[in-house]
């Protein structure tokens, strides 16, 4: 994408806040939008998540990444509501979440996506997106049943749908029920209503999974221009070239804790990360077995 | 065998008390299911409730606009009461619980005395509570039978038939204006999923508490022109147990889950078709085309329900989106 070239310029001066910052598992950050102490979520016998501090820094894109198992999806439904940990308390935006349901999470401006992407098929793609808008007058029975009262409110937002619709090229599917929408289009779907509800924070679990190269560079330039308008924006991903591409911090989980933090350069030479993904037992002398398997990689 | 008579009967069940009464209740089941995607297999419970707390109420005396309310108030406490454990449950607990609870409530009707209390001076037990309908037959406007062209109706019917018809479209045009709200569009949300909405800032749990007591409300206000018809309310299965609610979820299906008209078209054609199967095979009898050895009169009864079973199935395989329904709807992977 040509728009792209600009935007580089951008990403160095949203992570020049974080240039100080120490690269350790942690390590406090200048201007925290979320901060979370001592969250731990055990499942049974298994703690799926522990997380001892951790912060979040306004306006930049934090990528979340891990082997698969770390607990980056239960983080985030902890996050959100979604979930209730057995201990830890957070806050965003200087505001105490830990009792908070889902809905009230998001009404404060931390709206998250999920890793299966939930259309809602049989509402239509406009439905779906007029859905997001927050603060509805017509919300309420029986206000709702005077269309006088939320007309006007509702072209408004109408309005505003049309715009995000045009941005995320889907105003072809306008009227089109979201069930019929592929799968790439219904992760642009799911971004563009969860802007509706205009989030300060946008948690993004896995917005790449499942969608073709192409569509990516375009969800990704969609990701940046997020932050470039001044939202912070954490996401869950994969892939490397993806966490190379747009994050300006990176965060790496394994099972359940916080191992490292630091900009992707830093993360890709980092020898716990490593371990993490690949195992202890390389330090180990290779028997010809595993010979084979480095040889394939 | 007289086919005039018979197409005039079916005609007539078309329009009649039955298909006003089941479209009432059908339009609440269709709030639930249709639109916000909660499984009530209880709905003859809210009919019930409604339908004794209007009889109870009348007997004592209480004025009828007053008896109606009491009636919707219980129902809407039975509404709260089933959904606040459950609600926030996954969809399987409110089938469970709701199908128990109207059992419940049907056979607490049904009790002599219940911890010591008499309640059979209240309930009437298991004869129920007859002739309570007075006020309402005493506000009747017609001084006879009433015939037009097409349908023909007894006095105390076509009173009936006039209040519950003006209800059903009342309550299509209450059910049209809150579905094309917002509110309407979150009910559609959480039918669709429960969690995207709730990450959207939508309170899902209260929403969902708010359409079980809505669609109560209207399974009271059907129960209500069952007994006011009948002018006797009892705690049978067959007047105010599972048959019923099943009955009930035939028509909705029938019409088409989630459209408008669709339970309203579904209750006629239901109540049309079971007299019209009925009317025809007592024909084939009395004919001697279907013999006394093979069906009885007494078993008539019981085949035009196989019928019926045998129509839903067919239905279900080749029109699976009832009548109003958008085949394109269905064709979606809902999840």
């Amino acid at each position: 994408m040509s728009a792209d070239t600009p935007t580089d310029t951008v990403t160095s001066t949203a992570a020049d806040v974080l240039t100080d910052v120490q690269q350790v598992p942690g390590s406090p950050k200048p201007d925290p939008m979320l901060t979370a102490d001592g969250i731990i979520r055990r499942f049974g016998g298994l703690t799926a998540v522990d997380v001892r501090h951790l912060e979040i820094q306004r306006g930049v894109i934090t990528a979340l990444i891990g082997p698969n198992g770390a607990g980056k999806t239960t983080f985030f439904n902890l996050m959100t509501g979604f979930d209730t940990p057995d201990e830890g308390t957070w806050n965003f935006d200087g505001v105490a979440m830990g009792k908070l349901p889902a809905h009230q999470v998001a009404r404060n401006g931390m709206v998250r996506t999920f890793q299966l992407t939930k259309a809602l098929s049989r509402l239509s793609v406009i439905e779906n997106m007029k859905l997001g808008a927050g603060h509805q007058k017509g919300e309420n029975l029986f206000r709702g049943l005077v269309k006088p009262i939320w007309g006007a409110q509702e072209r408004e937002i109408e309005a505003r749908a049309d715009a995000l619709l045009d941005r995320f090229k889907l105003a072809h599917m306008r009227e089109e029920f979201a069930g019929t929408l592929s799968g790439g289009q219904r992760k642009l779907l799911e971004m563009a209503r969860a802007l509706m509800t205009d989030p300060s924070l946008i948690m993004l679990d896995e917005p790449m999974a499942g969608v073709n190269p192409a569509l990516t560079q375009s969800l990704l330039g969609h990701v940046k221009s997020l932050r470039d308008e001044g939202r912070t924006v954490v996401f869950v991903e994969h892939d490397m070239d993806v966490v190379r591409d747009i994050s300006d911090w990176v965060v790496v989980m394994a099972e359940g804790s916080i191992i490292a933090e630091g900009p992707h350069e830093a993360i890709g030479a980092n020898q716990t990360v490593i371990d993490a993904y690949l195992g202890t037992s390389h330090d180990a002398p290779l028997d010809l077995g595993e010979i084979d398997v480095e040889g394939a990689s | 065998m007289d086919w005039g008579s018979i197409l005039a009967e079916t005609v007539n069940k078309f329009f009649g008390v039955q298909a006003a009464y089941f479209a009432l209740a059908a339009i609440g089941l269709n709030i639930h299911f249709g639109y916000t995607g909660l499984l009530n297999f209880g709905h003859a419970g809210f009919m019930a409730i409604g339908a004794y707390g209007l009889a109870i109420s009348l007997q004592n005396g209480v004025p009828l606009l007053l008896a109606v309310l009491i009636g919707l108030l219980a129902a809407t406490a039975f509404a709260l009461l089933l959904g606040a454990p459950t609600l926030r449950l996954r969809a399987d607990y409110l089938a469970i619980v709701t199908i128990a609870a109207a059992e419940i409530a049907r056979i607490l009707f049904r009790a002599t005395e219940i911890a010591g209390f008499n309640t059979r001076e209240y309930t009437g037990g298991s004869t129920g509570i007859n002739g309570f309908a007075d006020p309402f037959k005493d506000l009747n406007p017609y001084t006879g039978s009433v015939d037009l062209w097409f349908v023909s109706f007894s006095r105390n019917d076509a009173w009936t038939v006039t209040v519950g018809w003006a209800l059903v479209l009342l309550s299509v045009l209450f059910v049209h204006l809150a579905m094309r709200s917002p509110w309407g569009r979150v009910l559609k949300a959480v039918r669709e999923d429960e969690d995207a909405a709730r990450a959207l800032g939508k309170n899902a749990y209260s929403i969902k508490m708010q359409s079980l007591v809505l669609g109560g409300l209207f399974g009271a206000l059907g129960g209500m022109i069952f007994v006011l018809g009948q002018s006797s309310v009892q705690p049978t299965p067959q007047d105010l147990g599972a048959p019923k609610t099943f009955f009930i979820w035939v028509a909705v299906i029938l019409g088409g889950t989630g459209k408008l008209w669709g339970p309203v078209i579904g209750s006629m054609i239901f109540s049309a078709l079971l007299q019209f199967t009925d009317l025809t095979l007592r024909g084939f009898q009395e004919e001697g085309i279907i013999p006394t050895w093979f069906m009885d009169g007494v078993q008539v009864g019981q085949v035009r329900f196989i019928l019926m079973g045998l129509g839903l199935m067919l239905l279900m395989a080749f029109r699976p989106q009832g009548i109003f329904g958008d085949k394109r709807e269905l064709a979606l992977d809902v999840r």
